[in-house]
């Protein structure tokens, strides 16, 4: 079971759980147990998570000695009238809605082709795995930048002309009168490299779709199949109903996940989130106001906006899963 | 006790009457899957071979030649690489290294502790300590830095490793409290009654009945823990900015910054480089990290 599924049943049974959890005489040994962990989400997660709201009302600099000066919602409207900051949000939601979707549909369509007994997935399914595993490496964002800037190997692909038994093909370019241009280069498509790149990791969302796929019990298949009904058939009445809490999670997860993401355009772009603003991420953007300006009053002001935005989405998330998210219990 | 989805056997097709030839049909649908995976799988790992490949061409001839098979093949862009800044290349790995496995030592510890706790004992508290920490699995790590790198600073931990391994001591990856809560949970509570009936306490029981029997958790806990710092950016980025203090990570990203000088061909080879340790926990950790993904479901 997921993490958030977790979650859900625990608030669902949270009156029957305190009941239960009575004092007992070995209290103590529990919270020794749990020391490091107390003093870490008080320490390191708690007090920084009220200290950056407090400081998002301040105009707090690094640089300069002397203490924050509370200016009330004064980043809150800066925020507002700061053309970056809106081009940020866009840049950020554009790679959210267009981003996370994809790749979970391209995870939930090759495990759909995976599943079933098909020879050599552990195979396919490694394959796939990989660039999951190396995709938020500083490497790969450098590889990404080479394989589509101007000289990259996407556009040599693009004028390949095969040569099949002494009779030279159009390349693609030619077939398409395509002119040569750096695809990170350019505000209008540097984005969805970057979209490309989150899609090149289907592969753990993909090893969790065919987890959950396997737990379907077969014989639905079975019945479904004496009764008549064709693959497309059961797709939509097993597979699909069946999976959506995973789905659901993982839609969820990918979100908060993505509303973050930094390194890659911060790699890609060299840092600067160009061509122009075209991938001024919001984290990009955060990290440009709060660790190179030392503007940390703005920074968190933006941080504290980014944390309300995911727990808005989160909560839609959850308040629409009812209508679309099957549970079986 | 066990959890892993993965091991079942899979399902066998159902029967579906066709009029003519099934076994025909049934093969021309195989190849023709087989086709588009392959062909998608190559197109997906094309890029990564191609950097290798290109990190033994001469810089001049990365962007000329397409194929992967150099005319010819050269370690120039690896010596270059490794000596390309005043500090060489091993110290930023070996910086990466002591963060990785600092991390690794931290998350083991504190993690299985909260974990046994959360999973064998009743206290006060618990429902919302454990709906607390699942929680801090959404949270965005930005509202946190800024007074985490205020304080950090305020103990002169800039260009130190502290601030990239204390908090991994104090279980602040819920994420693996979470699966080894989930893994403990599978564990039969007999175990536990038995070493308690024999007078152990609590943690003697962790110690010795509950610790061993978590390996596979554990050992899933250790390589995700090693990927994510290997590959984490940010927290590197912001900690340490000196250049005998950076990791692999951020010394890879100087190779842009230095962009109006670009060696590609040394920029590749220690990209290469940096990417081996993740290449040898794909062979051979694979079961483990393919087991969290798919017993968490989460990434």
């Amino acid at each position: 079971m997921s993490g958030l599924g977790e979650l859900t049943t625990l608030f669902r049974r949270g009156s029957a759980e305190r009941a239960r959890s009575r004092p007992k005489r070995n209290e103590w040994a529990a919270y020794l147990f749990l020391a490091p962990w107390i003093v870490g989400i008080l320490g390191i997660t708690i007090f920084p998570i009220l200290a950056s709201l407090y400081l998002s009302f301040t105009d707090y600099r690094l640089t300069r000695r002397r203490p924050p000066h509370f200016i009330g919602f004064d980043n809150y409207v800066r925020m507002f009238g700061d053309s970056n900051w809106w081009d940020s949000v866009w840049v950020t939601v554009r790679y959210v809605v267009f981003g996370v979707p994809l790749q979970l549909l391209v995870a939930l369509g090759l495990a759909l082709l995976l599943d079933r007994g098909l020879r050599g997935l552990a195979f396919y399914r490694s394959v796939f795995y990989l660039p999951s595993l190396l995709g938020g490496s500083v490497a790969v964002a450098i590889l990404w930048r080479q394989v589509f800037g101007y000289e990259g190997l996407f556009n040599d692909f693009l004028e390949v002309k095969l040569n099949l038994f002494g009779v030279t093909l159009p390349s693609l370019a030619e077939l398409f009168g395509y002119e040569r241009f750096s695809w990170i280069g350019r505000a209008d498509t540097a984005l969805w490299m970057i979209i490309l790149l989150h899609v090149w990791t289907f592969g753990s969302p993909m090893i969790i779709f065919l987890a959950g796929l396997r737990q379907i019990p077969s014989m639905y298949y079975e019945a479904a199949a004496v009764d008549g009904a064709g693959r497309w058939r059961q797709f939509r009445s097993i597979t699909l109903p069946l999976l959506s809490p995973i789905i659901f999670f993982n839609l969820v997860l990918q979100t908060i996940g993505a509303f973050q993401s930094f390194t890659q355009a911060y790699i890609i772009s060299g840092g600067s989130g160009g061509p122009g603003t075209s991938t001024l991420f919001y984290g990009l953007y955060l990290y440009r106001q709060g660790f190179e300006s030392y503007q940390m009053g703005y920074a968190s002001a933006m941080a504290w906006m980014l944390l309300l935005t995911i727990a808005a989405v989160t909560a839609l998330f959850f308040a629409t899963s009812r209508f679309w998210v099957f549970y079986e219990d | 006790m066990t959890t892993d989805t993965l091991v079942r056997p899979p399902v066998a097709p159902a029967a579906r009457p066709r009029a003519r030839g099934p076994w025909l049909r049934i093969r021309w649908r195989s190849v023709f899957k087989h086709a588009l995976l392959v062909l998608l799988a190559a197109s997906m790992i094309y890029p990564l071979i191609w950097m290798l490949a290109s990190s033994f061409k001469p810089t001049e001839t990365i962007f000329r030649e397409i194929g992967l098979i150099p005319s010819e093949a050269t370690i120039a862009n690896y010596t270059n690489g490794w000596t390309a800044f005043t500090v060489p290349f091993h110290r930023f790995l070996w910086n990466s290294v002591i963060i990785a496995f600092g991390s690794i030592l931290g998350n083991l510890i504190s993690c299985s502790l909260a974990a046994y706790a959360f999973a064998r004992m009743r206290f006060r508290g618990r429902g919302v300590m454990f709906s607390s920490m699942l929680l801090t699995l959404m949270l965005p790590y930005q509202v946190v830095v800024v007074p985490q790198y205020i304080v950090f600073r305020q103990l002169h931990w800039i260009n130190t490793p502290f601030p990239l391994i204390v908090p991994k001591f104090l279980a602040v990856d819920a994420f693996f409290v979470f699966l080894m809560v989930q893994f403990i949970r599978g564990l039969p509570r007999e175990l536990d009654e038995a070493a308690r009936i024999d007078g152990a306490g609590h943690f003697r029981t962790f110690l010795q009945i509950i610790l061993p029997l978590t390996t596979p958790a554990l050992a899933t806990t250790a390589i995700f823990t090693f990927v994510w710092t290997w590959n984490d950016f940010f927290a590197q980025l912001i900690y340490l900015p000196a250049l005998e203090n950076k990791t692999a990570a951020t010394a890879l990203n100087m190779f842009i910054d230095a962009s109006s000088t670009s060696d590609y061909g040394a920029m590749f080879a220690m990209s290469v480089v940096s990417l081996i340790p993740l290449f040898f926990i794909f062979l051979f950790g694979q079961r483990w990290l393919i087991r969290g993904i798919a017993t968490t479901g989460i990434k």
